[in-house]
Formats: structure tokens, sequence, C-alpha cells
């Protein structure tokens, strides 16, 4: 089964967790959906693997980037009628505290979507959702 | 072997050994020269965004420009300080090919009393034909708490 086939399916049977299982980074970094009245959230269980400063300690940059880019693609997949693999064209991240030792959440919001291109905002956050820990916005290639 | 050098292989050893994230994505340092930093992402498969076509995940990308371009900063810096990622881009060009080592050339191209500046480029054989590129800034002297000043 390709990859897209894997989506299709997870996302006609509502099944999302299948839908992260699908890609294995996210697997990796240990993301799991989490869908509540307003869409999808995804979270990222805190692992030791994550951490970038072990004397705070602290999440590591770059898991903290993946976690933001990769809830826009789940974003994208989520809203889509149509899925098709979103590319990332380009992210920028902004860190804005230092993430820690805690399972972190992802929301991203749906900002444009084109024929050809999709723009994403992104924030992530800990214990206190008026507090985020970084924001991204992403621009992403969405054609089959 | 100079006092430099020998300060130099201790912190290639620290951004390799002494980060858990790192180990764990398989992200080295190979070198570090005066405000430049070299690093490698060892393929393997659990780094993968699309099993399809077997390329890296984006997000792999951006540990390993995120760590270079932060050793970057140490590199330029003449006396160590905690230093804390304001903001990070990433262009993407292309995909990463399967099965190969990424590698990340960082430049901290100015310091300032407060904020750094880097650039980074990664790629596979050659840097003219990058897999992406990243513009990044940094805050210098953070409290060890994490809290930007």
């Amino acid at each position: 089964m390709t990859i897209l086939d894997r989506l299709n399916e997870a996302k006609s049977s509502g099944n999302y967790a299948a839908m992260f299982e699908a890609v294995p980074y996210a697997r990796m970094l240990g993301l799991e959906p989490q869908v509540d009245g307003d869409g999808l959230i995804t979270v990222m269980k805190f692992s030791e693997h994550t951490i970038g400063n072990a004397a705070l300690p602290a999440i590591h940059g770059g898991a903290i980037g993946a976690l933001l880019e990769s809830a826009a693609i789940f974003e994208l997949l989520y809203r889509a009628e149509t899925i098709v693999l979103p590319k990332t064209i380009t992210i920028t991240i902004d860190y804005l505290r230092s993430a820690g030792a805690h399972d972190t959440f992802a929301r991203g919001t749906i900002t444009r979507h084109g024929r050809r291109v999709a723009n994403v905002h992104v924030e992530a956050w800990q214990g206190d959702r008026t507090q985020p820990v970084a924001t991204a916005h992403a621009i992403f290639l969405v054609m089959s | 072997m100079s006092d430099d050098k020998v300060r130099r292989l201790n912190a290639l050893r620290g951004f390799t050994e002494g980060i858990p994230h790192n180990k764990a994505l398989g992200i080295e340092a190979l070198d570090l020269e005066r405000a430049t930093a070299l690093f490698v992402l060892r393929y393997d498969p659990k780094l993968v965004g699309n099993p399809d076509t077997g390329t890296l995940h984006g997000g792999a990308i951006t540990a390993l420009l995120d760590g270079a371009s932060g050793a970057a900063v140490f590199a330029a810096l003449t006396e160590w300080k905690p230093i804390a990622t304001l903001d990070l881009r990433i262009d993407y060009q292309r995909a990463a090919d399967p099965g190969r080592d990424v590698l990340c050339r960082a430049h901290c191209y100015k310091v300032t009393k407060n904020v750094a500046f880097t650039r980074a480029v990664a790629y596979v054989d050659d840097e003219a034909d990058p897999i992406a590129t990243s513009a990044g800034t940094f805050m210098l002297g953070t409290k060890p708490g994490g809290k930007k000043p």
C-alpha cells in the first residue's frame, strides 16, 4: 500500500492514529493525534531522546521545529478533501520560550489554501495554551 | 596539538555525545572552525517522511540545521555564553537522496552584543546543490533558566 493509500484509508475511517503511524519520523518523535471540538492537535509525548539541553532540561529546537512542521502537514491532511502529500517549501520558526521535559502540543491553522500552495500558521505549547513555546509559519506545495 | 584544537575536539564530542536528541537522530559534529560548523545527519529509515520514496522528513533536516547553526555561534564567540535560538527560517530546495547521509555547513557571519546571525546549507555531495538552506538568529547571554532576557 502506498503512503497515499494508507493516509486515505486512515482519514476515511477517522483513524488519525493510523495517519500518524504512516510517517516513520512521526513515530520516531512520538507524535500522536488528539481531536477536539476545534479539530486536530498534534501531541509530542515527552521522551528523553528529544532533549537538546540536558542541564535545563529543554527539548531540542530541532524537535520543536519538527513538531511544528508535522502539525502543519497533519492539519493539511486532516482538512484536505483530496489527499496529496504536502511538500514543505519554507518554514520560519519563532522560538519563544524553552520547552521543558513535558508533552508538547501543536495546532495548525490554514491561512490560505490555493491550487498549488497552502500557507499554515502553527502554535506549540506545553502547560498553558496562552504561553506558546514556539510558533511557525510554513508554506507547502500541495499539488498531486 | 594546540590548546585551541583540543578545545574544539572536546566541543565536537559535546555536540555529538552531550545532546540526547542529536544522538537519537544520528547527528554528529565533524568540524568546528572559526565561526563555522560542519555536521552530518546519518541516513536512517526511522527518519523518513515518505516511506514510498525513502526521503528524509523535513523535521530531521530542521534539527540538523538548528544544531549546526547553534554550534557555529559557539564557534564564533570568544568566550562561552548560553545562547537561545530566536528564529530559524528554512527553505527546502529539493528532497534528500534516499540512503544518503546529509551534511550541513553552518556559518555565524555576524555577532553583535546581544544577537548572532547564521546561515546554513544542508547538502549531500555538493554545497552548490542544497537540500535546504537556513537563516537563523540567536540571542546571546540568555539566563540558564531558559527565559529570554
